[in-house]
């Protein structure tokens, strides 16, 4: 029997977001992927940093790690590594992960572990009142800012593919379905899986708003609305590396998708290489034994609560007689 | 001792040594200093050595091995009377100011020295000033030695056998103390044991410079090594060594670090011996992971504690500033995480290779609000071993961060042991609820209770499903704000720290050693305590009452225990590695008893037995201040 979206709320936490908030669509699309994955709740830990997103692991009913600002990923990794069955999900906001955690973003990529990773992409720091966040981009400015963005924006995607993450996707918070099935694919994939996650902030991101994404401001002929975001899997766009022959050549061709932004601006998945080890694989090579006695599942002391390691490997070297 | 440039095999060559040493059953207590500098500037090792056990080091030297001129000139004054001093005879005619890697400030106490004590400029000059002073001198033509070994070899390119130098300063000194010549070929072996060629090549260097040593030095020195036979097996470990150990034996099966001095090297160890035979005849293995930084460090290092590892890291001052905001964080989750922390000369980047217990204060206050925490600090190496395994038990049995307290002289001093006896440590994970205790029960991680401590489900733990934030939480970890939640969390936290003082066993928070009943006391912490010891029995030897408490848990401090041992005393000397006494003044705050004595090193030098000594026998004697600034070591 499995789990329906409504089994993941949790009655009791009010998601005290603004009216027409993204994270209120993240937080379904999750709900929905997890139940249509079939996975239960404490098969799943969502880990999260500072920020309106941060909140999220509060109303998904499975184990919650809300952590420091930019260090989701960290928090994320030393879950993943002490107990790889279970089903990681990082989330945090795009401060969080390409602001102040940016390093451990660059280097989470390095190591591919086999989890997922959704940054809430708004332009804004929304919790600390609208400044300006690493998305936005240069001379934008939205209605927090005394002047406008004096930095350029990062490309998370761009980013995300450069530091190794294997699977690089982008959706949209207000198109639930579409979001769904990117974090099922995110988690289905074998390795570090990135998801940029617009959304609009409907109190301090005046500028890239829902209306916007949805073109209101570039009606056809007919007075219908032309939406800035279309579909890459639509467009017969391959992500999938097949082979490693044509790893740089798909990088190259999600990278260019990646500068996309303004009038057009795909979402989907944008690059996806499965043969690249993960994490757990290389430390399997290593340990032979990791995936079936990983750290956290270890006996350490015996039925006395007497420890069994035998250090006599250790001491070796060491002794003198 | 042993001195030479970074790079010229300087601890290969005191490794060899302390292993022969030990093999003709001797006890060796070694310290090493080093530049932060990868090759060039000058380190040095001083080993000493003794039929009986060693706990510290000394400030004289018997046989100083000088690879290089700048070795002679920094220890000279440190060989005592009767004591040699081995040299390149190529050297002689160097010009000690001319030296490139003397800094100014050293150069103008050499200038002044030279001034003073009417020395000349070239080395020649200054053995011919120890010879005065009744030192010998015995010079070696390294270069000629090294040449009619390349020639044996069939090496025509000297330079590529030169770092031999080392080896065939230890075949000399071992000629001269007139030590079996087997035992030091056995530590050349089995040094090199990976290469048998490069062992073969430096057993040949070996025996050639011990021969040149019977031929040239002829009963020229007095100081003899004997080898003594012993019927019980003995280990010769440093302190990042003993802490490896002692962290796999008890549980420890995640490590995350970024390098640093004098941390990294317990890392490199533990995945070195990665996986690990257990008595169930199933493998373990832990996990090492080099990190991007420090907080990428302690933040996993948590979040594998609350999936249930045994997880620690380990750093030093600079990357723990790095980690205090996670360190908070744990604090307010209550994860049992465990940090080793391996105090070094600060602030800043500081004196990064040397010594110092300047942080202390650093450790009991970091991190923002108010938080249980655990600080625990070995004193020896041995200790060392024994609280790495121990700390686990405590941050699992009260859900805190525990701080292992450390510093650089233990983790790079070595030492002689029996082999540690860990049979009988226990695990102890204290409240731990599983699938099954939780089955048909509404769990709360952070349920209120008596003790505080609430029993804990390891994420992933089917029916436990709960919530972690850095926000203030109410019991099932949800975002609070409520006054009466928040006074609760912090009450139910902080009183968990009563209950350490009620279990923690005496001998991990006090140790006593001397005369305590006598009028005079000793209170320290961490590695001056083998100094202190050895200096007690020289000072009862003399006739002098005189105790010493060591101070093992240092947060929560035990006071009552404190308060117990110091009060009545007539003087209460505080003997630590920093400028301002921080336990003394941990101890006053605790108990409004403050010591009246300090002796207090702040160079980046570890204390010696001398200088200890001399300071205590002062302050007994009336003869010294209130504050006595130790200085020894270069």
């Amino acid at each position: 029997m499995g789990l329906k979206p409504s089994d993941f709320r949790v009655p009791e936490v009010y998601a005290d977001w603004c009216p027409g908030c993204g994270d209120f669509g993240i937080m379904n699309g999750l709900q929905m992927a997890f139940a249509e994955l079939g996975l239960e709740p404490h098969q799943i830990v969502m880990v999260s940093g500072i920020g309106c997103s941060g909140k999220e692991p509060h109303n998904v009913k499975c184990y919650g790690v809300h952590t420091l600002h930019g260090r989701t990923l960290p928090f994320a990794m030393g879950i993943k590594v002490a107990n790889p069955s279970l089903e990681v999900l990082a989330i945090g906001g795009d401060g969080d992960g390409l602001g102040i955690g940016a390093g451990h973003f660059v280097n989470a990529g390095r190591r591919n572990l086999d989890m997922t990773y959704i940054i809430h992409n708004n332009g804004v720091y929304g919790l600390t009142k609208g400044q300006a966040s690493p998305t936005l981009r240069l001379g934008v400015q939205t209605k927090s800012l005394p002047k406008p963005n004096i930095n350029e924006a990062v490309n998370s995607i761009g980013l995300a593919i450069i530091s190794g993450f294997t699977f690089a996707a982008r959706s949209y918070a207000y198109d639930v379905r579409h979001l769904k099935d990117t974090i099922k694919q995110a988690i289905q994939h074998k390795g570090l899986a990135f998801i940029d996650c617009l959304q609009p902030c409907p109190t301090y991101n005046n500028v890239t708003t829902k209306a916007w994404y949805a073109g209101e401001d570039r009606k056809d002929a007919s007075g219908k609305p032309q939406s800035r975001l279309y579909k890459l899997e639509e467009t017969g766009f391959d992500p999938v590396v097949h082979d490693w022959n044509e790893d740089f050549k798909k990088k190259v061709a999600a990278m260019d998708k990646a500068r996309e932004w303004g009038d057009r601006i795909p979402i989907g998945v944008f690059y996806k290489n499965e043969l690249e080890p993960t994490f757990q694989q290389r430390l399997s090579s290593r340990i032979p034994f990791y995936m079936d006695r990983p750290p956290a599942k270890q006996k350490l002391g015996d039925e006395h609560g007497f420890s069994t390691v035998d250090l006599a490997e250790f001491m070796e070297d060491l002794k003198t007689s | 001792m042993a001195g030479g440039a970074q790079g010229s095999g300087v601890d290969t060559a005191a490794n060899i040594f302390g292993k022969a040493c030990g093999y003709g059953g001797l006890y060796v207590f070694g310290r090493r200093e080093y530049h932060s500098n990868i090759k060039g500037l000058h380190s040095y090792f001083h080993l000493r050595i003794s039929p009986k056990e060693i706990l510290a080091n000394v400030n004289d030297v018997d046989l100083l091995a000088a690879f290089d001129a700048e070795t002679a000139v920094r220890h000279i004054n440190e060989v005592v009377p009767e004591g040699g001093i081995i040299i390149g005879s190529q050297q002689m005619e160097t010009k000690v100011l001319n030296i490139p890697t003397l800094p100014p400030e050293f150069k103008a106490e050499l200038t002044k020295f030279m001034k003073e004590k009417n020395v000349g400029e070239t080395l020649s000059d200054w053995l011919n000033y120890a010879k005065q002073k009744n030192v010998h001198v015995f010079p070696v033509p390294y270069m000629d030695l090294l040449n009619q070994i390349g020639a044996k070899l069939g090496i025509a390119q000297i330079s590529k056998i030169t770092r031999m130098i080392n080896v065939l300063t230890i075949g000399v000194s071992f000629a001269l103390f007139k030590y079996d010549r087997n035992l030091a070929e056995k530590a050349v072996k089995a040094t090199f044991s990976a290469k048998p060629k490069i062992a073969e090549m430096n057993v040949m260097a070996l025996n050639h410079a011990y021969d040149y040593a019977e031929e040239h030095f002829k009963n020229a020195f007095k100081h003899r090594l004997e080898k003594t036979e012993v019927n019980e097996e003995r280990l010769f470990l440093t302190g990042n060594q003993a802490v490896a150990m002692g962290k796999v034996v008890g549980g420890c099966r995640v490590q995350t670090y970024y390098p640093i001095t004098p941390a990294a090297d317990e890392s490199e160890y533990l995945e070195a011996h990665q996986i690990m035979k257990t008595s169930s005849g199933e493998d373990e293995a832990i996990v090492v992971i080099q990190t991007e930084d420090e907080i990428a460090a302690v933040n996993s290092a948590s979040g594998a504690a609350l999936a249930g590892a045994r997880a620690a890291t380990s750093t030093s001052g600079p990357g723990f500033s790095l980690m205090v905001e996670g360190l908070s964080w744990a604090g307010n989750n209550e994860v049992p995480l465990v940090i080793t922390y391996y105090q070094r000369g600060a602030p800043a980047t500081g004196l990064p290779t040397r010594h110092a217990q300047g942080d202390l204060r650093f450790v009991m206050h970091a991190g923002h609000g108010e938080f249980p925490r655990i600080i625990l600090a070995s004193g020896d190496i041995q200790e060392c071993f024994y609280d790495a395994a121990k700390v686990f038990n405590l941050a699992e049995k009260y859900q805190m961060p525990v701080i292992h307290l450390l510093d650089k002289a233990m983790a790079n001093c070595s030492q002689t042991y029996p082999v540690f006896d860990y049979g009988k440590l226990k695990i102890e994970r204290g409240e731990l609820l599983t699938e099954k205790d939780l089955e048909g029960n509404e769990y709360r991680r952070f349920r209120f209770t008596e003790t505080g401590v609430s029993p804990r489900v390891l994420l992933g733990t089917k029916n436990g499903v709960h919530w972690y934030t850095g926000d203030e939480h109410n019991e099932i970890g949800h975002i609070s704000e409520e006054p009466f939640n928040r006074r609760l969390m912090v009450e139910k936290r902080m009183k968990k720290l009563e209950l350490v003082q009620k279990e923690v066993p005496v001998e991990d928070k006090l140790k006593f050693y001397g005369d305590t009943s006598s009028e005079n006391i000793v209170v320290s912490w961490g590695s001056p305590k083998g100094a202190i010891i050895e200096s007690l029995e020289k000072l009862k030897q003399e006739g002098y009452g005189i105790g010493f408490i060591q101070v093992r848990l240092l947060h929560p401090l035990p006071a009552e225990e404190v308060k117990k041992a110091l009060e009545g005393k007539k003087r209460i000397i505080d003997v630590e590695d920093n400028f301002s006494g921080q336990l003394g003044g941990v101890i006053k705050e605790a108990t409004g008893i403050a010591p009246n004595y300090y002796v207090l090193k702040y160079t980046g030098r570890p204390m010696t037995t001398t200088e200890v000594y001399a300071a205590l026998k002062a302050i007994l004697t009336g003869k010294a201040s209130e504050r006595e600034v130790l200085m020894f070591g270069s």
